[in-house]
């Protein structure tokens, strides 16, 4: 076991997975730690559920090994594995009730009844099911299915959960809520977890760490302050969060040009070579329009061409000389203060440290 | 975990890389379980083989073989062509088949439409009628149509001077004998369409003739075809109808029988074998192709036609579907009248004589339980190995190659003649130095024939069941540790219980009514009640034989009623999961 000593609870080792000629997984390295709340995020055909599919041993990798707790359990069956599993459809047995759904892996176990029937009530209290044990998974809703799901899955207390977009299926606001409650469980039982998701807006609230993928590589691995803020790659900041892209041309090694005015930037994609087209990424929030002054730097004037109310704030689309199009989320205060109206011209800026430069090929 | 599964582990492939060879490819582990799934799939295999593969495959070499078992090629067909005879057979068959088709398809699509398109009276009653069919061995509507346009026929004047012994009472008979199949692709075909299709063409202002044209015949196109390919089939391969009423006038499938059971010529049987073989092979491979499109006309955001009523059409319609269930209620009410008529129709004073078999010399009721037992045996036995089947090639992990294999043998039979398989099994089983022989002339190559004979729909059904089942139960259980035959017993089964039933109803009702490829196979203590009609019927006591056909018609119905009634009970007891 001495193998894997660098303390990770479960240690993927250069995995790649081909389906023929497709590599749906290309030379993947990861460590997750013991406890911690994992997201793979990414859109659809990433190799993020194929990543998860490889770790429980359901389709297994074609190269490279997977160590969960020192032990290498890369060509093991999945019934040899030790994890829990949510799928998306959560595959409740339909002919079961809640009770012997959440009992299905005790009673194999060969424990005393009472002791399963108590561990089944433990659990159904967990999730906050008390009373419905009787109920078929069809008189159900999806949340209460989403739960006896994940019920299921921890009631042989895994070392590891796998969860496969267990919320897409829901509706916004039952998302919304259940995320929290996952979350809150997992802190309470600190097991170690990875949620495979397609939304960013959920991987930001819910992981301690979010695995970004894209075409079967990993993009970025970060907490999610990390990822939102310091994208490493151009397909993160457009996949993460909103984001501009002002096409620029590097002139120095902080300063880069976008038609006639220069900007000066902080974080540059290292690819991003003076004197190739780049790209000028900044995020909608960080555009500022109060206090600009007039002898200030990286300002640009614009025009409002229309603007969306979004509730606690105003979506503004600005166009800026030669047509290019900016959006800025403004402050309902700010709207107010400044009288905001479309058509009205605008003097903005973008702050040198929420600016971020990528090759101009990356941007996907 | 052992130490050699670790040896390779890390530092292996750290190593490897920089040097830009392959990193080792990694080797699935099986479990225990893994093993356990290989071998059942491999017993398929070898079930396959012994069951359908090497039987089909003597029956090819026994055609290119002379009677010492010498090569000689095409020697055989040669001979058969040669032969007027049996050429004039070959064109008999193409031409009864494909006018019964161009007929069974005509009235089985307006039936069909009646009952999808049109608001018209009784659709329920009517769409049972058109079924009943399915209940009798294709031997009745023969026996029927000698009470009704034989030689002391009621109706015979209408056939104005034609013998009804011949091309015209097989056509009549392969039309009721094929009409529910065609009839339950077409329903399908038409019950898939989408109404905003016609409320387009309806906003055009097309007429309904365009409408039609345009829209409702494209739209079932691939029904159409695929329906004409299982009729042509049908009755191209059908033997109880021309056995019976066929006369002097010759098809392939009556021929094989002559060859075989008649002349001992056992290599001129394979060669005709063959020509029925090949044109089912060639409409089977039409419609799995056909089939494949039907199913991608329908988007899943379609909305579904429903018929509004036309008062003018629908009694027009209403017409037409009571005319067509008149003809098949006419042609198994005259069996019944045949059956229960003292002398046809000169004393027609109603009589159980004819059910009294035993008296008769007609081997009693004997062959009545034999039918039953093989029916029973069947129905269980083959919905078990049929389901098991169908589970190990849809679930099971690994063996990609075999298992696919296995659901393309699994489709073959639906490609082969009864009377074809039957041939094969008595060249196959009945070889010298076969150890398998020693089930022949007993009740298990009955069985084991009959099982295989109607293989193919009752695989598809489980397919089609298991495919509605998440995909992910047998994830979970592994994940929870639970053993796969456990999840299989306690989930799978209970979840596909009514696809269960119906497999298994279809099998016994089959099994109840089929001749063709029995009549090779039986044994005198293991005769069959289909088979027993048919020599009753040769020794000239047609109303005995009726009364056989009948006694067979209404156990399948007391059976497929029984089945409706334990659905129906099944489905009050698990409509608590299974409502949606």
């Amino acid at each position: 076991m001495a193998v894997d000593a660098g303390g990770a609870y479960l240690r993927i080792d250069h995995v790649s997975k081909s389906f023929g000629a497709f590599q749906a997984l290309k030379d993947i390295s990861l460590e997750i730690n013991s406890g911690e709340f994992v997201c793979f995020l990414g859109p659809s055909g990433c190799g993020k559920t194929t990543l998860l599919r490889a770790i429980a041993g359901l389709d297994i990798q074609t190269t490279g090994r997977i160590f969960q707790g020192g032990r290498d359990i890369s060509a093991l069956p999945p019934a040899k594995r030790d994890f829990g599993i949510v799928f998306q459809s959560y595959a409740l047995f339909p002919n079961l009730s809640v009770a012997e759904n959440v009992a299905y892996g005790l009673v194999s176990t060969n424990r005393p009844k009472a002791e399963i029937d108590a561990r089944v009530a433990e659990l159904v209290a967990l999730v906050g099911l008390g009373g419905q044990e009787p109920k078929y998974p069809s008189q159900l809703s999806g949340g209460q299915q989403q739960r006896v799901a994940l019920a299921r899955a921890l009631a042989m207390s895994p070392g590891l959960l796998l969860l496969d977009e267990p919320l897409s299926a829901l509706d916004a606001r039952v998302r919304q809520h259940l995320r929290g409650e996952l979350k809150d469980l997992q802190r309470k039982l600190k097991v170690t977890t990875i949620m495979v998701t397609h939304d960013q807006e959920e991987a930001l609230a819910i992981a301690d760490r979010i695995v970004v993928m894209n075409q079967g590589v990993i993009e970025q691995v970060g907490t999610p302050l990390e990822v939102y803020r310091h994208p490493k790659t151009a397909f993160v900041a457009d996949f993460v969060g909103q984001m501009n892209f002002l096409p620029v041309e590097r002139v120095a090694a902080d300063r880069v040009r976008f038609g006639a005015i220069e900007f000066t930037t902080s974080g540059a994609d290292p690819a991003a070579r003076p004197g190739v087209q780049s790209m000028l990424c900044v995020r909608p929030e960080d555009i500022q329009i109060r206090n600009v002054a007039a002898g200030q730097g990286n300002t640009l004037k614009v025009k409002i061409d229309h603007m969306e109310f979004l509730g606690s704030f105003c979506r503004a689309e600005l166009i800026v000389d030669g047509g290019r199009h900016l959006k800025a989320d403004f402050s309902i205060n700010a709207m107010r203060d400044l009288a905001l109206q479309p058509g009205q011209d605008l003097t903005i800026a973008l702050p040198v440290d929420r600016l971020r430069l990528f090759q101009a090929e990356s941007h996907v | 975990m052992s130490d050699a599964a670790l040896a390779p582990a890390g530092p292996l492939a750290a190593d490897i890389r920089p040097s830009g060879n392959q990193p080792p490819r990694i080797r699935p582990q099986a479990g225990a379980e893994d093993w356990v799934m290989r071998g059942a799939i491999a017993l398929l295999g070898v079930y396959f083989i012994i069951t359908l593969v090497l039987p089909l495959y003597t029956l090819l070499i026994k055609s290119v073989e002379d009677k010492d078992k010498n090569f000689i090629g095409v020697a055989n067909f040669a001979r058969y062509f040669a032969d007027p005879a049996l050429t004039q057979s070959l064109i008999n068959t193409f031409t009864v088949s494909i006018i019964g088709t161009v007929i069974t398809i005509f009235l089985a699509f307006l039936y069909a439409y009646a009952l999808t398109r049109t608001c018209m009276a009784m659709r329920g009653i009517l769409r049972a009628v058109a079924l009943v069919p399915l209940l009798a061995p294709s031997l009745l509507p023969g026996l029927a149509l000698i009470y009704l346009f034989g030689n002391q026929g009621i109706f015979k004047g209408l056939l104005m001077g034609h013998e009804i012994y011949g091309p015209i009472g097989i056509i009549i008979g392969e039309v009721f004998f094929a009409f529910p199949h065609a009839l339950i692709i077409l329903v399908t075909a038409l019950s898939v369409a989408d109404q905003r299709l016609y409320e387009a063409a309806d906003s055009l202002r097309a007429s309904p003739t365009r409408v039609f044209m345009t829209v409702t015949l494209p739209g079932c196109r691939y029904g159409l075809i695929s329906a004409a390919m299982v009729v042509f089939t049908l009755i191209f391969t059908d033997f109880g109808v021309p056995k019976v009423i066929g006369g002097s006038y010759n098809v392939l499938a009556t021929d094989v029988y002559r060859q075989v059971i008649g002349q001992f010529n056992f290599q001129m049987g394979a060669v005709v074998g063959l020509l029925l073989l090949f044109p089912a092979v060639i409409s089977f491979t039409v419609d799995r192709l056909v089939q494949r499109k039907q199913v991608a006309l329908l988007s899943a955001r379609a909305v579904p036609y429903r018929p509004s009523p036309r008062p003018k059409t629908d009694r027009f319609f209403l017409i037409v579907a009571c005319l067509i269930a008149g003809f098949l209620l006419l042609i198994l009410g005259m069996a019944f009248l045949g059956s229960i008529i003292t002398f046809w129709p000169y004393k027609l004073v109603p009589t159980l004589k004819w059910y009294d078999f035993t008296r008769l010399g007609t081997d009693g009721w004997g062959p009545y339980f034999n039918s039953l037992r093989m029916a029973a045996m069947v129905a269980l036995i083959g919905t078990a190995i049929v389901f098991t089947g169908a589970y190990l090639t849809e679930k099971s992990r690994g063996a990609k190659g075999l298992r696919s294999a296995l659901h393309l043998i699994a489709m073959v039979p639906l490609a082969v003649p009864g009377i074809v398989l039957g041939l094969a099994y008595i060249f196959f089983f009945n070889a010298p130095g076969n150890p398998l022989g020693l089930i022949y002339n007993t009740m298990t190559i009955l069985v084991v024939n009959t099982i295989c004979h109607f293989y193919t729909v009752c695989h598809l059904t489980a397919v089609t069941a298991l495919k509605q089942v998440d995909a992910e139960f047998e994830a979970v259980s592994a994940s929870l540790k639970v053993p796969l035959f456990r999840t299989f017993w306690r989930v799978t089964v209970p979840v596909c219980l009514p696809a269960i039933l119906d497999i298994s109803v279809y099998l016994f009702v089959n099994a109840m009514t089929t001749v063709s490829a029995v009549i090779f196979l039986y044994a005198s203590d293991t005769k069959l009640m289909s088979i027993n009609a048919i020599n009753t019927d040769d020794a000239g006591n047609t109303a005995s034989a009726c009364a056989m056909g009948m006694v067979i018609v209404v156990t399948s119905a007391v059976l497929k009623g029984l089945h409706s009634l334990l659905v129906r009970r099944l489905h009050k007891r698990t409509q608590a999961w299974r409502q949606r």
